[in-house]
């Protein structure tokens, strides 16, 4: 069995998510959903997970402010956050690209990020388009900054960012995303090309590791029928 | 929907006025769409919407219906059916005033108000665009700790809470079950308006688990029923969304003129189907 690019996306997003005791996966995010159930499955059920929207995985009972509050008493170890453009020092923008507020693209907004890129410990930084449109040298509107001044109060911030390239760390001190695998199919030249800022990368960049059978087996069956209550559309899609 | 039904949905769209600060919840939250629908009938003007903490096709409506003067939100979008170009058109063409927030700014306003407080700190923002671009957020110093500057945001108190629950008891008590955020919304707003699927012959505040679950009729200001009144949105507990019409309200919303004729079908029907 071969994985698609989405179910390499899932398996690869699901191990960074190991060992997380709990875990909240906001909107409009079928692929880390996806992950964070797979997690899940793959603890034995010990991780706690969230899905905003979905009626089943959500173990909140006061109301949509609890993820707020659940994050600001650390409380949420890792939490998935986009961005219509991403740069080098990992600031995102989830607002528009050209001048604000009349931009030429408007996106649909900052959602939490603005308040969650500073509290949770590992954000991961999850962008399925990895072209120099969405990887740019300087995002146009800063929903979330990637690193605070010292003094500012933040416990949290960029870990790791997925695309559907490869996974990159981020080196907080020198602000600069480090590439740590390319996927099947991509090459680090191809990854240079298609990113509009500089990044740190070993001699030698190993190859995302490709899912076992078994897990590739949840995706395909029981984490599809899972995701499918919040996200009924991805998962009739023939991709997980 | 019988007639009764309807002139109490109308009698509410008319007493929500043109300018009114309207406070509405997210998709899954219990939109108050036939309400909605009401409103765009009567020809609403100048709304200050407040999504609590985002917003899809009840903004999105609105604003291509010219009701909207200005919007704060923390985003507004179709779910799974990608953007809201109604929405999307209006702010790149300067139609609507937009004041982008984050979703616990949005909490953390109307948390004050539920309050009675003038104001509420937040952590995050620093360093945003968001903060730059919002001159109604102040950055303090921590009073109590040196070194420590922190966001501190308004009250937020709504003219109006408008909303969809399942079910009101005969006192004017509404379930809402789990979604929280409406007792927030209605506890912080001056006025809630609540469209419900029925009005059952019950006392709501008689059985502690189901009062944990409820509004007291005390914040509730007016309620009528309207039969799957969410649609084409879900109501959690009691329909899904309908995700064939709200792909066809994506695909026909792209254009002024498919947004036209998908406004004027939907102005025209009188009930959702079932």
């Amino acid at each position: 069995m071969t994985a698609s690019p989405t179910e390499l996306l899932v398996a690869t997003a699901a191990r960074l998510l190991d060992g997380c005791r709990s875990i909240v996966v906001g909107n409009a995010s079928p692929i880390p959903g996806s992950a964070a159930l797979l997690a899940r499955e793959l603890s034995g059920g010990a991780m706690r997970v969230t899905i905003l929207g979905s009626r089943q995985y959500n173990d909140f009972t006061n109301g949509g402010v609890e993820t707020f509050d659940r994050a600001a008493q650390g409380r949420v170890e890792a939490f998935f956050l986009g961005g219509g453009q991403i740069d080098g020092e990992a600031n995102i923008n989830l607002v528009g690209a050209g001048e604000y507020p009349r931009a030429e693209v408007r996106w649909p907004g900052s959602y939490g990020s603005a308040y969650l890129y500073y509290l949770v410990p590992k954000v991961i930084l999850f962008r399925d388009e990895h072209t120099r449109r969405v990887m740019v040298p300087k995002v146009d509107f800063v929903s979330a900054p990637g690193t605070s001044a010292p003094g500012i109060y933040r416990p949290g911030g960029p870990w790791k960012m997925l695309t559907s390239r490869g996974l990159f760390g981020f080196d907080k001190r020198r602000k600069r995303f480090v590439l740590e695998s390319v996927h099947p199919g991509h090459t680090v030249d191809d990854i240079v090309a298609n990113t509009g800022f500089d990044f740190d990368r070993p001699a030698s960049v190993p190859a995302s590791a490709a899912p076992e059978p078994r897990v590739l087996e949840l995706i395909r069956g029981k984490i599809r029928d899972q995701i499918a209550e919040t996200y009924p559309k991805f998962a009739a899609g023939a991709a997980v | 929907m019988n007639e009764t039904a309807t002139r109490e949905l109308e009698s509410m769209a008319e007493a929500i006025a043109d300018g009114t600060r309207l406070a509405v919840p997210s998709d899954s939250h219990g939109v108050a769409m036939a309400a909605t629908r009401a409103l765009v009938r009567r020809g609403v003007r100048d709304l200050h919407l407040l999504c609590v903490p985002t917003s899809g096709i009840q903004a999105d409506v609105l604003i291509g219906a010219g009701g909207v003067a200005a919007i704060e939100t923390s985003a507004v979008a179709l779910g799974e059916h990608g953007a809201a170009p109604q929405f999307s058109a209006a702010v790149r063409a300067a139609r609507v005033r937009i004041l982008d927030a984050t979703c616990p700014a949005i909490y953390a306003g109307l948390q004050a108000a539920q309050k009675g407080l003038p104001f509420m700190p937040l952590r995050g923002l620093i360093g945003s665009d968001l903060l730059t671009h919002r001159p109604d957020w102040k950055l303090i110093d921590n009073p109590f700790a040196r070194g420590d500057p922190i966001v501190v945001l308004p009250a937020i108190r709504p003219d109006v809470a408008l909303f969809h629950a399942p079910w009101a008891d005969r006192d004017g008590n509404v379930f809402i079950g789990r979604s929280r955020e409406l007792l927030t919304m209605a506890q912080a707003a001056r006025a809630s308006f609540v469209t419900v699927e029925e009005i059952r012959a019950d006392d709501l505040l008689a059985d502690p688990e189901r009062a944990a679950g409820a509004i007291p009729a005390i914040y509730v200001t007016r309620i009528a029923v309207a039969k799957r009144g969410a649609w084409p949105l879900g109501l959690s507990g009691c329909y899904g969304a309908d995700a064939a019409a709200l792909a066809r309200y994506a695909q026909a919303a792209r254009t002024p003129a498919g947004f036209r004729a998908w406004l004027d079908s939907w102005l025209a029907a009188e009930i959702a189907p079932a």
